[in-house]
This record gives C-alpha cells, sequence and structure tokens, in this order.
C-alpha cells in the first residue's frame, strides 16, 4: 500500500484529501463524522466577527445536472459561518484535541482592518488549531461588504492582509484565491510577496446556474428574485487544473505549496490535481452530493494506482506533470497526428462524421453502408471525431512515423522539434544563425 | 370448488380474478419522468439514423427523443404523429426488436437499444391527454370512401381530413379499429386505448364513422365509386387459412383470431374458456398472442407448434421469448397429421418435419400432444376481394402508392400486396395512399378549374 500521509507547511494528515471550507465543515457533529470516515484533514468554515451573519431562509443552493440528474455543477450562496465565533472556536478545539493526527485549518474572513486580524487570530491559535486560510475568495454576499472576493481581486490587499496575519500569529497561513480574475499568477505572487505560506485554489466561479422561465428569476430563487452564486463542482475542475499549473509554474511562485480545490470527485481527480502541483487536495461537492463515504474511494484508488504506478509516497507524484505544463508556441508542429477509426469498434452511430463534415474539415467519408473513413489528406487531427465518439477507443489518434508523407500537406514527417517561435509565418520568429 | 388450471376439459376463471387483472395487465407500464429522461439520454443522436430507416412510417426518432430530453413530450409527440397518426399504438404493439431497436447502435453495441417504443408511448400518451394538434385545411368539396377502419384507414383517413376531403370510413365490424380494437393481445393495449386514441384521432373532423358495413354486403365497390371521388380499401386479411389436417371439424378447434378478439372484448378475462391442455399451430405473432393469452388465462399447459425453425417463425425473437417466459413451450419442426378425439379434440398427432429441396413433409417419426383446445393461427388471407381488382399472389395487386388496377380505387394494409404485415406498415400505406390521393384529387380539381 503506497503511503498517502501528507506534510503540508508541517502539516501532517494521513492523507491528502481535506473537506473544503463549507457546510459540511460547519460544525463538531460534521467534522467528527467526517474525520471517522477517514478524511485526512478539514478546513473549518469560515469565521468571522460577532454578531455573526444571517444566512438567507430560502433555497441556498443551485445545481446543473447531467444524465439521470448527476450534479456536475453546484452553486451556492451561503455566507460564512452563521454561528456564534466562541462556539466554533470552543467545537474547534475539542475536535482537535480528540483527532491530533488530522489536519485542522480554521478559514477566517474579517474586515481588511489590521485591529480585526489582530483581535481574531489569538482566539485561533488558542484552540490548537494547525493553520489558517484566508477566506479571499467567496463571491457572493461577503464580497458586497469588502471582504471575500473583493480582497482577492486585488493583489495589494491580499499581500497586505497577508502580513498582517504573519505578523500576528505563528500559525501556518494559507490564501485561498478567487478565480474570478483575470491572472491567477498575480494574487499568488501577491500572497507569497505578503508571507503566505501557500495558496489554496479555486474558490467558487460566479455563476448563475438557471434561469426559472416561468418566474423569470435566476435560481436558486428566493421571492421571485436570484442573485449570482458561486460555482463548483466536477463542472469547474478544468479551470481549477489550470489556475494550479499557472502557478505551479510561474517562476516567481514555483514551489509555493498549494492545496487544490475545484471538483475534486475521484481518486483521479486528485491524482491530476497532485501531479500539477497541488500538495493536498479539498473536496466540497463531491461530499455534499454523496456523503463522507466518497473518501473510501478515493483514498483507495489514490493508494492503488500509486503501487500501479511504482510512487511511495504522495510526495513523489506531487508537480511530476508541471515540467509538461507549456506555451502554446512551444508545441511541437512537426508532430503529426491522423485519426484512425477501429472498424471492429465503430458502432456505425455516425457522429464522427456529423461532426467532421458539418463543423470541422471533411474528412471523414460514409459510405451508403455506413462505413465511416478517415481521409488523410483532409484530417488535421483536430480529435473532435475522438471527442464526439460514444465508443472509448474506437476512433484514435495515431502518429505518423518519421518520413511518412502527410497527405494533406504533401510534406514527409520530421522527427526535429519545430514550433511556433521558428515557424516563418511568425513575423517574430527566432531566425537561425546564418 | 372454484376452478384451477388442473381443471378438465374447457372452463373458464381458471385463476383468480386478481391474478387474471394482473396477467392482462400493461405489459410494459408507461414510463414515469424520470425513467424517460434516464432513457432518453442513452440516445446517440446519430447521424442519418439507422433507426429511422428501420421504421416503415420513417418517424424522426433522434429529434423525438431529444425533444423529450429537453422536457417537451408534447413537441416530441408531434414530431411523431406527423409521420404516424398511431404512434400510440405502434409504441405498444411495434416489433421494435426487428425494427426501430433492432437498428439502435446501442443494440450492436451493448446489445442494449434506446427503449424507442416505450419512449413513443411516454411522448404520445402525453399528448393523447391533450386537444388534437391538428385542424383541417379548408375543403376541398372531394368526397372519399374508406374501406376499413384498422391502422391502414384510419391512417389514411385522418391524412385525406387533414387536406380538407370529406371522409366516410366504413367498417363491417361493430366498432372501428380493426385489428387494434380485435386482433392483439389484451395485455399490449390494455384500459380501452383503441378506442381512445380513435376517438382523439376523429377529432380532425370530417371523417364520418359508419360501422356495419361491409363490402360484398352492405357495400358494393361499383357504388362506391359512384358516390366518391376515390376509394381506398383496406379491407385486411378475414379469411383463416385451414390446417387441411385429419380430424379438424372437430370441436373445440377454434381459430385463434377470434379466441384474440374474444378477449379484447370481454371487459373482464374471467369470462373466457380456455382448455386444460391447448396447442396452438402457426409461428406469428396471432400465434403467439393465442399461446401467451391462454396461458395467462391460467391453462395447464400451453405448447405452440409450428412446421419449419425457429429462425423462420413471424414471431420476432422478443415475443419467442416473451412467450417462453410465461411458460409456453414452443415445439418446432412439427407438422399437424391428425386431430383425435372422439366428437372433441383429444389428441394432436404431429409428425417431424423432413426438408427435401426447400420442400417440407411430414417424416416418418411422430408424436401427440394432448389438447383439450386447439387454435389454428397459420395465417390469414383475403376473403371477397371485390371483382375486377387484379391480385398479386392473393391480394390485391398495388403499385407504388397504393394504387389498384382500377382507377380512382387505392389499398393498403395487410390486403394490399407487399410489405410486411404490421401496424405500422399499415399506417405507412394508409398516409401515403392519401398524399397520392390527394395529389390526384386537387391535380384534377386544378385542371378542372382551367
Amino acid at each position: 500500500m503506497a503511503d498517502l500521509s501528507t506534510e503540508f507547511l508541517g502539516i501532517r494528515s494521513p492523507n491528502p484529501f481535506w473537506l473544503a471550507s463549507a457546510p459540511p465543515t460547519d460544525k463538531e457533529y460534521n467534522v467528527r463524522r467526517a474525520f471517522e470516515a477517514g478524511w485526512g484533514g478539514v478546513v473549518w468554515k469560515t469565521l468571522g466577527q460577532d454578531p455573526a451573519i444571517v444566512n438567507v431562509n430560502g433555497p441556498r443552493y443551485g445545481v446543473v445536472y447531467g444524465a439521470d440528474r448527476r450534479v456536475l455543477g453546484m452553486n451556492n450562496i451561503e455566507l460564512i459561518t452563521d454561528r456564534p465565533l466562541h462556539v466554533n472556536l470552543r467545537e474547534i478545539k475539542v475536535v482537535k484535541r480528540d483527532y491530533p493526527d488530522r489536519a485542522m485549518i480554521v478559514s477566517l474572513m474579517v474586515p481588511c482592518e489590521e485591529q480585526a486580524w489582530a483581535e481574531i487570530l489569538p482566539l485561533v491559535e488558542e484552540t490548537g488549531a494547525d493553520g489558517i486560510e484566508l477566506n479571499f475568495g467567496c463571491p457572493h454576499g461577503m464580497s458586497e461588504r469588502g471582504m471575500g472576493s473583493a480582497v482577492g481581486q486585488v493583489p495589494e490587499y491580499i499581500e497586505m492582509v497577508s502580513r498582517w496575519c504573519k505578523q500576528h500569529t505563528r500559525m501556518p497561513v494559507i490564501v485561498k484565491l478567487t478565480p474570478n480574475i483575470t491572472d491567477i499568477r498575480h494574487p499568488a505572487r501577491a500572497a507569497k510577496a505578503g508571507g503566505a505560506d501557500a495558496v489554496s485554489l479555486i474558490n467558487t466561479v460566479t455563476s448563475i446556474t438557471s434561469v426559472d422561465l416561468d418566474a423569470m428569476s435566476p435560481e436558486p430563487m428566493i421571492d421571485g428574485k436570484g442573485t449570482h452564486g458561486g460555482y463548483c463542482g466536477p463542472a469547474v475542475k478544468p479551470i481549477a487544473l489550470n489556475m494550479v499549473a499557472q502557478i505551479a509554474r510561474d517562476p516567481e511562485t514555483h514551489g509555493m505549496p498549494i492545496s487544490g480545490i475545484g471538483g475534486v470527485t475521484t481518486w483521479r481527480d486528485a491524482a491530476e490535481f497532485l501531479a500539477l502541483g497541488a500538495g493536498t487536495v479539498q473536496v466540497c461537492t463531491a461530499a455534499m452530493t454523496y456523503g463522507f463515504k466518497v473518501i473510501e474511494e478515493m483514498t483507495e484508488g489514490l493508494s492503488l494506482w500509486m503501487d500501479e504506478k511504482g510512487y511511495g509516497s504522495v510526495a513523489e507524484v506531487v508537480g511530476r506533470a508541471v515540467p509538461n505544463v507549456t506555451d502554446w508556441q512551444y508545441l511541437n508542429l512537426n508532430y503529426v497526428t491522423k485519426a484512425r477509426i477501429d472498424q471492429e469498434a465503430c458502432i456505425k452511430c455516425g457522429r464522427c462524421f456529423a461532426a467532421c463534415e458539418d463543423t470541422s474539415h471533411q474528412a471523414i467519408s460514409m459510405s451508403a453502408d455506413r462505413v465511416f473513413e478517415v481521409i488523410d489528406a483532409e484530417c488535421v487531427a483536430c480529435n473532435l471525431c475522438v471527442n464526439v465518439c460514444p465508443v472509448e477507443n474506437c476512433i484514435t489518434m495515431e502518429e505518423l512515423a518519421e518520413g511518412a508523407v502527410d497527405t494533406r500537406t504533401g510534406a514527409p514527417v520530421s522527427s526535429t522539434h519545430a514550433d511556433w517561435t521558428t515557424h516563418p509565418n511568425n513575423p517574430a520568429a527566432v531566425k537561425a544563425a546564418e | 370448488m372454484p376452478n384451477t388450471p388442473q381443471t378438465p376439459g374447457i372452463v373458464n376463471a381458471r385463476l383468480p380474478e386478481s391474478l387474471l387483472d394482473r396477467n392482462f395487465a400493461d405489459i410494459h407500464g408507461p414510463f414515469a419522468t424520470h425513467e424517460a429522461l434516464v432513457a432518453a439520454d442513452r440516445c446517440y443522436f446519430c447521424h442519418d439514423a439507422p433507426c429511422v430507416s428501420a421504421c416503415p412510417t420513417e418517424i424522426d426518432i433522434p429529434l423525438f427523443i431529444r425533444q423529450i430530453q429537453n422536457g417537451q413530450p408534447a413537441a416530441a409527440a408531434r414530431t411523431i404523429f406527423d409521420q404516424n397518426i398511431l404512434g400510440g399504438m405502434c409504441a405498444r404493439v411495434c416489433p421494435t426488436d426487428i425494427l426501430c431497436e433492432g437498428a439502435c447502435v446501442r443494440e450492436m453495441a451493448e446489445g442494449k437499444p434506446v427503449e424507442i417504443g416505450r419512449l413513443q408511448r411516454f411522448a404520445t400518451d402525453a399528448m393523447m391527454q391533450a386537444d388534437h394538434p391538428y385542424s383541417r385545411a379548408p375543403g376541398t368539396g372531394c368526397h372519399v370512401a374508406v374501406v376499413g377502419a384498422g391502422p391502414a384507414g384510419l391512417a389514411c383517413a385522418h391524412r385525406l381530413a387533414m387536406h380538407g376531403h370529406r371522409v366516410t370510413l366504413l367498417d363491417a365490424r361493430e366498432k372501428p379499429g380493426g385489428l387494434n380494437e380485435y386482433g392483439i393481445a389484451a395485455y399490449k393495449t390494455p384500459d380501452g386505448f383503441a378506442q381512445a386514441e380513435i376517438d382523439w384521432l376523429l377529432q380532425i373532423g370530417g371523417i364520418e364513422v359508419k360501422t356495419g358495413m361491409r363490402l360484398g354486403r352492405e357495400l358494393s365497390l361499383a357504388e362506391l365509386r359512384e358516390d366518391h371521388d376515390a376509394v381506398f380499401l383496406a379491407i385486411g386479411l378475414t379469411g383463416v387459412n385451414a390446417l387441411r389436417s385429419e380430424g379438424e371439424e372437430r370441436d373445440n378447434v377454434h381459430d385463434a383470431v377470434d379466441f384474440i378478439a374474444d378477449l379484447r372484448q370481454a371487459p373482464t378475462k374471467r369470462t373466457i374458456p380456455v382448455g386444460r391442455n391447448v396447442v396452438v399451430i402457426g409461428g406469428g405473432m396471432t400465434a403467439v398472442d393465442a399461446a401467451v393469452q391462454a396461458k395467462l388465462l391460467g391453462a395447464e399447459t400451453v405448447t405452440l407448434v409450428y412446421r419449419r425453425g425457429r429462425e423462420r417463425m413471424s414471431a420476432s425473437g422478443h415475443e419467442q421469448l416473451h412467450a417462453a417466459s410465461k411458460g409456453v413451450r414452443i415445439v418446432t419442426g412439427a407438422i399437424p397429421l391428425r386431430i383425435l378425439g372422439q366428437n372433441r379434440v383429444e389428441e394432436v398427432e404431429f409428425a417431424y418435419a423432413v426438408e427435401e429441396g426447400g420442400n417440407l413433409h411430414a417424416g416418418d417419426e411422430t408424436f401427440c400432444l394432448r389438447a383439450d383446445q386447439v387454435f389454428k393461427a397459420i395465417g390469414q388471407r383475403l376473403d371477397d376481394a371485390p371483382g375486377g381488382l387484379a391480385l398479386d399472389d392473393g391480394k390485391i395487386a398495388v403499385t407504388g402508392p397504393g394504387r389498384t388496377s382500377i382507377d380512382g380505387v387505392w389499398s393498403g394494409g395487410d390486403c394490399a400486396s407487399g410489405g410486411e404485415d404490421l401496424t405500422v406498415t399499415a399506417v405507412a400505406e394508409g398516409r401515403d395512399a392519401a398524399e397520392d390521393i390527394h395529389t390526384e384529387l386537387t391535380g384534377r380539381s386544378a385542371i378542372a378549374a382551367e
């Protein structure tokens, strides 16, 4: 069995799966059950100043469904904890006391004033919690009051608050980033500049899940009106993976610990976040959809995969794919592939044909008896046929060997790397020394 | 003492009423909305979809399934009815395993096709509750006689009415519907669906239904032609083929079609008598419907005997499996020789068939099956075709969209040559003949106007 134990900023947890700051971590009862189920750690739902905030009394969530009401994306308009500060602090303390081997991170959100942070940090430290996470990501409600993503969208504020926190506590500081920003590298750099120990991302994406076409109101609807919420779940994973990778490979933040968040639903999702540089992952929507028991599949799956691949520890996986994340301009233009259709596996649905004929390059032929074949001379290897084919591995992309002629261009395939930086059509191409 | 499956002879109520009710309830209940959405989601929306080509009425199946997926079953129903106004009945009775679902790419991929039939029922049921979706074009002044109110006649009448023609729909029996009303296993279309569908269909208006009117009795083709601008013959196959076996005249040897019709017309199945040991002779849908229903009524043994191999049975594989699952024993490759007994049947003697040069004849090896009741289901034939009509292999010869040898007379459905004898084929033929009649009549009036 591969060792899943994780050390992140010196905080140990038996596995890299933490529950993200959210409703599942709002109180002692839930967190105890989560730890009993096997979760490696939690980020306690965001604490704020008293008096506690209030939540709406109508629906807080809206979802986007896939087939069979599978939850693909979830949106929420819930705010930070609505329980008194002392209650949360008391519960954090007893839970940490009873589960010393689990990571206990406390999420915080107080106004952008040094005094506010200076007051709350000692209270949190007193609970014995392992670290804090600064909630600079919440895109609704709190942001209108100058907190949450209102801070996370201004790198200078991130840097300033990070600095205050480092000054007023000895606990490790994680900054949770909002994706509702143009370039994620800037807030990450700001967190680092402020002395933060790590970043976690992504927080939720500003969203309206759907519109009630009878009431003409966004969902979730509160008394005939709706507001934007924060979107999470499997649908946001691609956005999160990219942002994690951006930070992991940015020379200014490279090596800064990252806790990956965004649609982690299975062990595979977690492995992908780890490979792109995350040291732990945080989960919320999967637990909210299926309950705490999903942790079993996640830990066992990750462990099994690591065994199969010969990875002895989580640390060996972290960042392994980062060197292969590059910019478009460096992609090899001499890598030539063609779609290949396995006629044995083909079920003759014709989706590849429709997609290619109507929307791509007219590179698939269809015979009267529904045999679909690739026309190499037209195929640009866009992959759309592979993507829309309902049969896995029926259509694949085959690399043309060196010397083979690409019938589309008439040129033989070269084994040397050539990319946009040297391409003759690029006005800024780097000319080979003459 | 109540009757049981073991009660000798032919008696009714072999099973308690509650069990009979269950046996004759809707075989495939309707989809609940969520079930329909899950089933619809399996459709791949194939390009030039094979299911459409496999449907005799060429319903745009991927489109209607997508309309279900997106929460508009009424729009889905409209897609279906545009091509097949009896889409509700077809959803229930089509042998989908050899038509749309047999062609579904998921059948090829995983042996589990999209449940097109049940989805079609989901869509059409939704609209059967609503107002009739079609309205008539302005009256053309033309008057068409449609003889036979089965699937072909109904489809033809509706399409003609839609085009603004006046239609008189004539049928020999007490109720319209033809085989939809008299000829399909009760559990496929319970709760008076056939009549409800006809009532809904007739909401188009412009169709006058007259029952108890039989061609060759109350009606003659010559008079019909005289009084109407066009005639569509969809009179079905009312003659039943004889076994030509010794002893066929003995008591309790019946035509399966009569048994099936009696079952359909009986409000409660406990009034229908059935033998303890039943033998059904034939290999088509009629044979299977009779055999299964005999078993469902409580017959102790039901044996379906077909002269050729299983693969030659016209009942689909799905139907054969269904029969077997209900406890019908299927014996193939056996030819009935003699029906034995005193006055009434007691046994049927069969010989195993031997095939020589494509011809089948009785071999030397024989066996007997005990039988209190025998149902003959070896096919129907056209009886009393009106004189003057050219025939083709015993049916009314037609070319193109149902044109007969007589000008102004069209024909479709089982009585017409060509096509499988299926409800859905009959609908297609009725619809296409109506379009041809419409073209002909409007063309004629256009010429007259010039």
